[in-house]
């Protein structure tokens, strides 16, 4: 239920909608697209990562001088969780083809492929398999296999949503494997929205020119990720899971060749070495660390953790200047407040509207563009509504969409979206959303090629972790592909490695390295990283979390 | 590397705000009426390990069982979209103890007798409903039990299509079955053999293998950047 005071504004959603409606009813744009000056001005002045104090110079490792998203920088900056000459590498607690670290959509999807081609693999995970953005993704993958739509289309939309910064080798990977991912996955069990004869269901998303937006109702990711978690728990003897247990550091080889981790269990807190010959960092995003103290869509364990590991050991980093606003996070009630509204609600014809129930903007402009585009409407404009506890948002219409698409779509497409706020008594079939900009994606990362080879021999990086893909601006349903497109390929290329390398003498000396470069720039930090998990614990608590020393790790 | 501004925000908020008490496994704590039960969790200073994963409602790690004063029932939610209410005594269950069963998706058939061989205990129902009542999605779990029991694949799935897999429906079932098991091997099944297939999607999977696509692909890779530009903006849009 909206607070009276907002009843105001809801009456103009109202009083507008109509008009509306027959505009987007007619086919023509219910607002005009901006051109690309108009997109450069709107993010120069109102997309966060513009902002000065957005970014940081960073002064050791591979990217050093560059400008990086500040919390990043911090993050990198920062001392490992382990001593080095505690562990003996000569006797692994583990032995195995491939490591892979983060079972998500990107991890899970390598293992499968990886065992088969005959390689075993162990995966490390932070929290269970499935906690992950993979798990939460509502809106859909990006494919081209309708005959009016071809995967070069497919390209130069990815292309322009990423301002012509992605490279170009992995662009093009990504859109030819789409239409075989959507068979591959469709063979494992996974469930696409379909017709009666079988036509897949496509919708538009941000900044598509056809429509290619496949789903599964608004359970997208969580049917796939189901699928491919069951995939790797039918397969015991192959791939070993070990749950609870993240890796915190890469183990390298005499020859400089990445060659397993150092995994923790969170739990009892021990430390455990694995050797492998080849190791895949797919553990995804970074949204738990609040950049710019804005609310996440994120999972909890989303927290950058192989950015700091790989950059560690010598691996060099692409984009990580540029972070992802998702355009419409909720912004009421608080207890969603940051969750993600799918954009495929604005696929389907929803439409973001100021308290006038004006539209402002096109409603499928490119992620960055839209979110800018939103901000500049309350901050500059003030024509945002105030929730109580003093957020901003917007409305987002989305009973014009029963109106466009037919009654009962809502109720068909977006279950999950529809229980999120019915639980707090809004009905989304019959009145907007509140929304903001919400922190959601990590744009850039390690730097990878069309093989998902990093520049360190042996490590492997796929899914949100790396970069390169999506220049500084990913397109919605280009993420879930990107997880399965090359996931699947560094399944493949690792193990094709694997097959061929002979390790040296292990060691985890680049970590005493790191530490030594530290020093040298003289950075004085006591940040400890990777993160792993964010804490919400209040001040009032922490005031008198007192202990003075602690016995082993806790805490 | 705490979300800093959020937790100084609601912290100052804690003062003016309406409170209620919880009880987190016994032990009473204050927390903000408003809260939902993870959020409580974490106002009264645990850290979580287990029990949170997307925090959005879509993982089902933070299944949690609770009663309230004077109630004699017991209730079910996921602590990540649940409200608190004053009294509420709360435990969370954050993996329930469950059997899986291994097959190999190519050689298994979407039919009863799967459902007979891998989850035999699925004939046990009894049709009490406990699951139904307990399923935080609402979701009637009896209803997808009872088809599996019939072979109807397609049914199960569509009415198990939800779920979460937060566990609460086995722990309350008197036969011991693990619905969630069951739905999810149904969707596989109904995925793999029983969807119509997509006769564009084959077509357009033999056009990428002949490689009809190659030349096009060379020339926007090696366009230069202007080219390209205006192509992009220059493209037409399907309405
Ligand atoms: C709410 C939401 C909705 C989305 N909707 C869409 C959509 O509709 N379409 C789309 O294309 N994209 C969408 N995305 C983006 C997309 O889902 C993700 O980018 C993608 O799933 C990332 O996959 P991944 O396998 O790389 O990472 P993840 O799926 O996040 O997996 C990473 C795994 O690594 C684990 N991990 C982290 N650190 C460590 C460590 N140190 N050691 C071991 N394990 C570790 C994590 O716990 C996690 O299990 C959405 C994202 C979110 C959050
Ligand atoms: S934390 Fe994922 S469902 Fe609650």
């Amino acid at each position: 239920m909206y607070p009276d005071y907002m009843t105001e504004s809801l009456k103009k959603v109202v009083a507008s909608r109509n008009k509306r409606f027959e505009l987007a009813k007619s086919g023509k744009p219910v607002y005009p697209p901006m051109d690309a000056d108009e997109r450069e001005d709107v993010l120069n002045k109102f997309h966060p990562d513009f902002k000065k104090e957005s970014r940081k110079k960073i002064r050791i490792g591979p990217n050093k001088g560059e400008l990086l998203t500040t919390e990043v920088t911090e993050m990198l900056e920062s001392h490992s969780r382990i001593k080095p000459e505690l562990f003996d590498l000569s006797n692994p607690d583990y032995e195995t083809d491939i490591l892979i670290i983060g079972g998500g959509g990107a991890g899970c999807a390598a293992a499968i492929v990886a065992m088969q081609h005959g390689a075993k693999s162990i995966i490390s995970t932070k929290l269970r398999m499935g906690d992950a953005n993979s798990m939460m993704s509502q809106g859909g993958m990006q494919a081209a296999v309708k005959p009016q739509d071809s995967p070069t289309r497919h390209y130069l939309d990815a292309m322009g949503g990423g301002h012509f910064d992605n490279k170009p080798a992995l662009v093009r990977a990504l859109t030819e494997d789409g239409p075989n991912v959507v068979k591959w996955l469709e063979e494992l069990g996974m469930i696409w929205d379909k017709d009666e004869e079988g036509s897949l269901q496509a919708m538009h998303g941000g900044g598509t020119s056809r429509k290619r937006m496949l789903s599964s109702r608004d359970y997208t990711g969580a049917i796939i990720m189901r699928t491919l978690m069951d995939e790797v728990r039918n397969n015991p003897d192959k791939i070993t899971t070990l749950e609870f247990t993240p890796t915190v550091e890469l183990i390298m080889d005499a020859r400089g060749r990445a060659a397993g981790g150092i995994l923790y269990n969170i739990e009892t807190e021990e430390y455990f070495t694995v050797k492998a010959k080849a190791t895949i960092n797919a553990t995804g995003g970074y949204g738990r660390l609040h950049i710019r103290g804005f609310d996440t869509t994120n999972h909890y364990g989303a927290t950058g953790d192989g950015l700091v590991m790989s950059y560690r050991a010598g691996a060099k980093l692409m984009y990580m200047d540029s972070v992802q606003y998702h355009p419409t996070g909720s912004v009421f009630p608080e207890q969603i407040a940051g969750f993600l509204i799918t954009e495929a609600i604005r696929g389907a014809g929803g439409q973001p509207l100021n308290k006038f129930g004006e539209l402002f903007v096109f409603p499928r402009e490119p992620r960055d563009v839209e979110s800018a585009a939103i901000i500049r409407e309350c901050v500059e404009a003030d024509n945002g509504i105030a929730t109580p506890s003093g957020r901003l948002g917007v409305w987002l219409d989305s009973p014009l969409i029963d109106m466009l698409q037919g009654d009962g779509y809502i109720n068909r497409h977006f279950p999950a979206m529809h229980r999120q706020f019915i639980r707090y008594g809004i009905d989304i079939k019959e009145e907007p959303m509140l929304i903001y900009p919400s922190l959601h994606y990590q744009n850039g990362g390690v730097e990878i090629n069309d093989k998902c080879e990093s520049n360190i021999p042996g490590l492997y990086v796929a899914g949100e972790a790396s970069g390169g893909v999506h220049g500084r601006n990913r397109l919605m349903g280009n993420s879930v592909l990107d997880y399965n497109v090359f996931g699947r390929r560094a399944g493949t290329y690792a193990t094709e490695y694997a097959k061929k390398v002979k390790l040296g003498k292990l060691n985890i000396e680049h970590v005493n390295a790191y530490e030594e470069e530290l020093k040298k720039a003289r950075i004085k930090t006591d940040l400890i990283a990777p993160v792993l998990l964010p804490s919400y614990t209040p001040e009032s608590v922490r005031k008198r979390q007192l202990t003075a020393h602690y016995e082993g790790t806790l805490r | 590397m705490a979300k800093k501004k959020a937790v100084k925000k609601s912290d100052a908020k804690a003062t003016e705000e309406k409170m209620v008490t919880v009880f987190i496994m016994g032990k009473g704590y204050k927390v903000p009426a408003e809260a939902t039960i993870m959020g409580a969790i974490e106002y009264a200073g645990y850290l979580l390990k287990r029990g949170a994963g997307c925090r959005e409602g879509f993982c089902g790690a933070c299944a949690t069982v609770y009663r309230m004063p004077g109630d004699y029932k017991i209730y079910t939610g996921l602590a990540c979209t649940t409200r608190v209410e004053e009294g509420m005594w709360l435990a969370q269950l954050p993996a329930s103890p469950a059997h899986k069963a291994i097959y190999d998706i190519k050689k298994i058939k979407p039919e009863v007798a799967t459902i007979q061989e891998l989850y035999p205990e699925v004939f046990r129902c009894v049709a009490c409903n406990s699951c139904s009542k307990a399923c935080p999605q609402d979701l009637e779990v009896m209803d997808y039990i009872q088809e599996a029991k019939r072979g109807n694949i397609a049914a199960v799935m569509d009415l198990s299509f939800d779920c979460v897999m937060c566990g609460l429906c086995a722990i309350r079932c008197p036969a011991e079955i693990v619905q969630y098991n069951v739905g999810l091997l149904c969707k596989r099944l109904y995925g793999r053999y029983l969807a119509p297939e997509s006769k564009e999607l084959t077509k357009r999977i033999k056009e990428v293998k002949s490689k009809k696509f190659d030349k096009e692909f060379k020339e926007l890779m090696t366009a230069k950047k202007s080219d390209l530009e205006k192509q992009y903006y220059d493209r037409d849009l399907e309405s």
